[in-house]
């Protein structure tokens, strides 16, 4: 197949290539590379080597290849969970396939979006769209003041073609086409007028790759200077911005510390009401937090609810409530009677019903630390064949149901502790009959615990939230060149380049007209405005 | 009348169009099995059937030799007859389809009236299903004259029909509230264009699966004049215009796919979420099904690419579209944020 070279060469561009390829498709495309016919062999001396890699780096095929190693990459990371994405959910995959989980790390599939070869990719991508687009936008810049190609000999070799014969004379028809022709841009001669139009298609290209580069780099720079970070409150509980509060703090490599906005709030409640029918029941379908903050330490206090889609901005900190659970209150005593613990504890949601699981750390019980560890039903139900599980996730009879260590909590060995998971080195099960205890607790009821251990009671039930607070300075930037690609991609689809020619020729007391079309673009269509400029010339002729 | 009357007149509406559908199908296979053994030359003369057909007879009667001249023109005649009944039946598979757009219509707006408070029809994926089928078949009818469509007709009736009964069959869902995440104006900004761009999207495959259907029997009965001169195939477009269309089809979708996916999404997912982009699995798919639409329309000015290869590379870009849809709800349901998700993406993570 062969090609046009890439836009304007002046002489006799204007004809088309009128070969037709074997799907019966007439040859169209006028960017086509003539890179991409330059296959063959890569030459051995340093300079031409360096020259030919950087052709088939940048020529359109390429382009292609990347653009499918782009798609191909990307679908890993919405298969195997992302640590970026659900750090819960991807230890959990590591727990579960011990035996994998290297050879996965070493690709990086958990961190599949900035991993070295994703990465590659792109990088290779925008490397080939500044090398394509740098080229044409120089090529593109001459054009614009280029004149229309001038008429060709042989105008019937063009894809639309009319001709007929009228009786106005040569100069009258010209005149009549000049009208027709506004929006183009004309040149004339006694017998022809050679007119183009849709110069702009190519400049909406070009906008709209280069602002592909303008998104990359204004996604770059907010992660780099902003910050995001997740806390988990319990209702009544306060939080003040400094990093050491967040439960995950991730700073971008350009942050600093001290630009955190000096604010603090305490969550006053939490509401929700959950859908009882259908095939969303048990969805929440509307959930708010009272939130008393301050902008400052010593600013005044001020109340707001936030919810879904109605952040708390403060200061272009932007405060999102993105998830909340329940968080059980028990209280522990010792054999004394004395509280040796005494508080709402967090438990994660597993699943829609909220079933939750958490572990509750008794450091200061004794005659041993108590750990224990279990699972929250908020609405408790269960079958022969199910066993226990969460009807529905409001808490309409909630559940507390534990397992019970004691021993070393191992908190002071100086290594940090999920606070969701029990360190087991130096924990004992406690055993009652010989099978492990499982403590099962209504909402005020208090178990007595063997051997001395004290005693656990379940007081009742708070939640808890978790809120994000994000602060992207840049984050305009990836959006204003969304747009920009947009309107560019649109100028660059809809805009209809294309060359109309009118000849004339005088033939005794006859004029011969001949009209003829060629669309540039690769899919449009010029017969209807060739057919109507021809019926123009023709008419009361 | 109440949002209950809503709620139940849009579940009857629902079945009443699925009729219709039904009826337009059955027109146009009859269309179809009529037309196998009609001639092309035969069909395009058909409009300007009665003076054609009458001259030709009388040619035949005037002509001499009886015999030779007779038989072909019954055997014409008998085309012509076969072509006006699959003009007929084309007319009422037309005819069906606009009564069942009618009623599709009044199915999905009556599905917003019956929610309490009233909103747009497209909280679950059985209501988007419901729209974007509708949205197919109002881009086929726009269309239908400007491009001279009567040959996409049983695909699209078809492939409307069997979305539409799965829809009724699988995916129904009583009419609840949004849910929190869904209650934005950009809920509304990004969902229609994300519906207009899958149906668009939709339209276009299916010119480009006829474009590789149609390719694939030139080249086999290439030599075979009678075979390449009558039925369904032969009165599709030629290739050059089956592609031309897919092109254009395409470059309609891709940007408002674009808009929607990559535009009014993450604007949306900031305010939901506090994220622009987050590569849940939905947000991935949307990415990936925007990367080969690139593709294809990349491919369609690359040598050696165009035609049959962009053919193949929408109907990729097709397949992860729908796979998005449908499958990522099936499979990583869990896993996405996204509200056409089954299970309640507001669980905790981290
Ligand atoms: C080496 C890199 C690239 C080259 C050589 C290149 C070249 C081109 C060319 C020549 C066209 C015009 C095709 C036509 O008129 O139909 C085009 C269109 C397009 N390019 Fe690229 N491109 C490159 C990278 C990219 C990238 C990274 C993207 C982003 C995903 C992209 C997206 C598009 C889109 C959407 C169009 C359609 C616009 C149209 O058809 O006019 N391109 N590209």
């Amino acid at each position: 197949m062969s090609e046009e070279t890439p836009t304007p060469e002046r002489k006799n561009d204007g004809l088309p290539n009128t070969r037709t390829p074997a799907g019966g498709k007439p040859e169209e495309g006028r960017y086509s590379n003539e890179r991409d016919r330059e296959t063959g062999v890569a030459p051995l001396a340093p300079r031409e080597f360096l020259r030919w890699t950087w052709r088939q780096l940048t020529s359109m095929r390429t382009a292609l290849i990347l653009l499918f190693l782009l798609a191909l990459g990307s679908v890993p990371g919405s298969v195997i969970p992302q640590d970026a994405v659900d750090s819960l959910a991807s230890s959990r995959w590591r727990d579960q396939h011990p035996s994998l989980t290297p050879l996965y790390e070493k690709l990086s599939l958990f961190s599949v979006y900035t991993s070295p070869w994703f990465s590659a990719i792109y990088v290779l991508l925008m490397i080939s769209l500044v090398g394509c687009i740098l080229p044409r936008a120089r090529v593109y810049f001459k054009a614009l003041r280029a004149r229309p190609p001038k008429t060709p000999k042989n105008l019937s070799r063009l894809p639309e073609y009319r001709t007929f014969e009228v009786d106005a004379e040569p100069a009258e028809v010209l005149a009549k086409a000049k009208t027709f022709l506004g929006g183009y841009r004309k040149d004339l001669t006694e017998a022809s007028i050679a007119a183009e139009k849709g110069y702009l298609r190519e400049a909406g290209n070009l906008l709209f790759h280069l602002s592909v580069l303008v998104v990359l780099v204004g996604f770059a720079t907010g992660s780099l200077f902003g910050y995001k970070g997740g806390v988990v409150v319990v209702t009544g509980g306060k939080f003040a911005n400094i990093s050491s509060q967040y439960d995950d703090f991730n700073p971008g490599r350009l942050f600093q510390v001290k630009n955190l906005k000096p604010f603090s709030f305490s969550i006053t409640d939490f509401d929700v009401t959950f859908i009882t029918t259908g095939r969303s029941a048990g969805q929440a379908s509307d959930f708010s937090a009272g939130v008393d903050y301050q902008t400052s330490p010593t600013a005044a206090a001020k109340h707001t609810r936030i919810k879904v889609n109605h952040p708390l901005n403060i200061d272009g900190s932007k405060i999102y409530l993105i998830g909340h659970g329940y968080a059980p209150r028990v209280t522990v005593r010792n054999t004394s009677g004395a509280v040796v613990y005494d508080g709402p504890t967090v438990f994660l949601p597993e699943d829609a019903t909220f079933l939750s699981q958490g572990v509750i750390k008794v450091p200061d019980a004794s005659p041993s630390q108590l750990g224990f560890s279990g699972v929250f039903f908020p609405t408790y139900a269960s079958t022969k064949t199910s066993g226990p599980f969460s009807a529905f996730p409001d808490d309409k009879n909630p559940i507390l149901s534990l397992f019970v260590y004691s021993g070393d909590l191992g908190m002071n060995s100086g290594q940090p502790q999920s606070v969701y998971a029990l360190d087991m080195a130096g924990l004992k099960q406690v055993k009652s009959d010989g099978k492990d205890l499982r403590i099962d607790l209504q909402v005020g009821e208090t178990y007595p615990l063997p051997n001395g251990l004290g005693s656990i009671t379940f007081d009742g039930v708070s939640r808890f939230v978790k809120l994000q607070v994000s602060h992207n300075p840049d984050d305009w930037m990836a959006l204003l060149g969304m747009i920009m690609a947009l309107t560019g991609l649109l100028g660059s689809l809809f805009i209809k380049p294309r060359r109309i020619w009118v000849s004339v020729r005088r033939d005794g007391a006859r004029t011969l007209v001949e009209v003829a079309g060629l669309d540039r673009s690769s899919g449009g269509d010029l017969s209807g405005e060739v057919d109507d400029l021809a019926a123009l010339l023709e008419e009361n002729a | 009348m109440s949002h209950a009357d809503f709620d139940m007149l849009s579940n009857q509406a629902l079945a009443f169009c699925g009729v219709f559908y039904f009826i337009a199908v059955v027109a146009h296979l009859a269309e179809w099995a009529v037309g196998r053994n009609v001639p092309l030359d035969v069909l395009n003369g058909v409009k300007a059937d009665a003076q054609a057909a009458g001259r030709r007879t009388a040619a035949a009667a005037v002509g001499g030799e009886a015999g030779d001249v007779l038989v072909e023109t019954d055997e014409d005649s008998d085309a012509a007859a076969s072509a006006a009944k699959m003009a007929r039946y084309a007319r009422i598979g037309l005819i069906s389809t606009v009564v069942a757009a009618g009623i599709h219509f009044v199915a999905v707006a009556s599905r917003g009236l019956a929610a309490d408070p009233i909103r747009v029809p497209w909280g679950n994926m059985y209501e988007f299903t419901m729209t974007a089928t509708l949205f197919v078949t109002i881009g086929y009818l726009a269309m239908y004259r400007r491009y001279g469509l009567s040959w996409l007709s049983p695909v699209v009736t078809s492939f409307v029909l069997i979305t539409l009964m799965a829809d009724a069959l699988l995916l129904y869902d009583p009419v609840v509230k949004l849910r929190d995440a869904l209650q934005s104006p950009w809920l509304i900004i990004h969902v229609v264009a994300a519906i207009t761009a899958t149906g668009a999207f939709t339209i276009g495959g299916m010119a480009s699966i006829l474009y590789l259907v149609k390719e694939r029997w030139l080249a086999k009965h290439a030599d075979d004049e009678g075979t390449l001169n009558a039925g369904y195939l032969a009165r599709l477009p030629s290739l050059l215009q089956l592609d031309r269309m897919a092109y254009r089809v395409h470059a309609f979708a891709f940007p408002i796919w674009t808009f929607a996916a990559l535009i009014a999404g993450p604007i949306w997912a900031q305010a939901a979420w506090g994220r622009y982009w987050g590569w849940d699995p939905k947000e991935v798919w949307a990415f990936i099904t925007w990367v080969v639409y690139a593709a294809y329309l990349h491919a369609r000015a690359t040598a050696g690419w165009k035609g049959r290869n962009a053919a193949i590379i929408a109907l990729l870009g097709l397949a992860t579209l729908w796979f998005n849809f449908i499958g990522i709800n099936f499979f990583f349901g869990s896993g996405s944020q996204h509200s056409y998700a089954e299970v309640a993406p507001f669980l905790l993570s981290r």
